[in-house]
């Protein structure tokens, strides 16, 4: 007990270590990487609370494909923040002062953590952990509660992907005029890192079948189509740093994947109509089979793996289209 | 068996705490870059090794003890591509070793 109150604290202090890191510093690169190590922080904070699935995602997104993404920012950008005059503005200070004073005065009226008076262990949690192992029938409650009970909420979320997704596409390959700088290294310039060039080939099969291996195996442990998409983005985005952007497009065309992200949130919509027709309510799975219980199952699947095209997509997509954006060569695909 | 096994995952678990201690230490006090990576080259293989092999002999005979082999074989490959791409990128980016320049001769 005394030990994981222990790494609690020194979790808590590195945490507030890397924040005070991150405003400081004025190497954007650095600061990339400090964001990095934030997410891995809060990851390894997630899983001594015991919340194994939100730190996976954590993890694959705070520390993986979140910094990933923001280099390609940082190649468009600029490495250094620009020099401006910092000052501490007294009404901010005081401003911040007193929220923070607020907020810390209502840890002191919260109940205790994992007490059996918080309202979580009231609500309707106590139906979830009682009654899913008969509706849903899978041992990952985290999953069933994601993809089914909450089945809308998710479906929002990955809607939140799918437009951020169209929103950063527009605004870099729509307003942008392309080919101002440059970020990938062409083929030529990578072609001397013959060590990171062999052990690419060796791990992004390996990275991809992990992903698949994630994406499948959500229903029995912690992992899901969130995680699973982008860890096998990043087993593509990999690909494209290494070997070129112009053979990953051979991979991954443009259109292809602009495809795959509707068609990812398409899947999740459909199987949603599809208890309607049924005769159930939508996103109701029950009523997909004739054992409502393998109804579940089903449409448990069909909705991740569309959650894992979205996603998977939508993240390789945001990379293109930041690198296009900044890539010397003049044969800009629109 | 049981407590000899115990002993040898102990000592492995020991001495690469030590060696992360040691390599933090080097991290933080050698004199340049590339002395410093050496420190943190020494964190990344050998002293993961030891504490997965400590922690592949506490987990016994299972799954867990092949994921965890899985995760050494990981480590073993992406750590030290992950120094090479360091010291490469730093020595195209044009910083030099810090070498003393020792005298022909005068060398031990």
């Amino acid at each position: 007990m005394i030990v994981t109150q222990a790494l609690d604290v020194v979790l808590l202090l590195l945490l507030v270590m890397t924040a005070v890191a991150i405003a400081r510093v004025k190497d954007l690169f650095a600061t990339v990487m400090l964001s990095g190590i934030y997410g891995l922080l809060s990851a390894s904070f997630f899983v001594l609370m015991d919340a194994v699935d939100v730190a996976f995602t954590e993890a694959s997104v705070g520390a993986g494909i979140f910094p990933l993404l923001m280099l390609a920012v940082l190649s468009f950008v600029g490495r250094y923040e620009a020099d401006s005059k910092r000052r501490v503005a007294l009404p901010v200070f005081l401003l911040t002062l007193v929220s923070g004073a607020v907020l810390l005065l209502a840890t002191t009226q919260m109940p205790a953590f994992g007490g059996e008076d918080t309202p979580a262990q009231q609500h309707v949690a106590v139906r979830y952990i009682e009654d899913s192992p008969q509706e849903i029938g899978i041992p990952n409650m985290v999953t069933s509660v994601l993809a089914s009970y909450r089945g809308f909420d998710t479906l929002g979320e990955v809607l939140v992907i799918f437009t951020a997704t169209i929103g950063v596409v527009v605004v870099l390959l729509g307003v942008v005029q392309p080919g101002k700088a440059r970020s990938l290294p062409a083929d030529e310039d990578m072609a001397d890192h013959k060590v990171l060039r062999i052990v690419g080939k060796m791990l992004i099969p390996l990275i991809l079948l992990f992903a698949l291996y994630v994406q499948f195996h959500g229903d029995y442990g912690p992992g899901g189509g969130f995680q699973a998409g982008v860890i096998f983005a990043t087993g593509i985005i990999l690909y494209a740093m290494l070997f070129g952007l112009s053979n990953a497009q051979r991979v991954l065309p443009m259109p292809l994947l602009r495809g795959l992200t509707a068609l990812g949130v398409m899947i999740y919509g459909s199987v949603g109509v599809a208890g309607l027709l049924a005769g159930g309510n939508f996103l109701d799975y029950s009523v997909l089979a004739s054992d409502p219980v393998s109804g579940q199952h089903l449409g448990i699947l069909l909705i991740e793996l569309g959650v894992g095209v979205t996603v998977a997509s939508s993240m390789v997509l945001i990379f293109y289209a930041f690198s296009l954006t900044t890539s010397s060569d003049g044969s800009v695909e629109r | 068996m049981l407590e000899q096994g115990n002993i040898v995952s102990h000592i492995c678990l020991l001495v690469g705490a030590f060696l992360i201690l040691s390599g933090g230490l080097g991290i933080l006090r050698f004199p340049d870059f590339f002395t410093r990576m050496h420190a943190a080259g020494i964190t990344e293989t050998l002293a993961a090794t030891l504490i997965i092999v400590g922690l592949m002999i506490i987990a016994g005979w299972g799954i867990v003890q092949l994921k965890l082999f899985f995760i050494l074989l990981f480590v073993m490959i992406t750590s030290p591509t992950a120094s090479h791409a360091l010291a490469k990128s730093a020595l195209h980016g044009g910083l030099q070793p810090k070498v003393k320049n020792v005298v022909d001769g005068d060398s031990p």
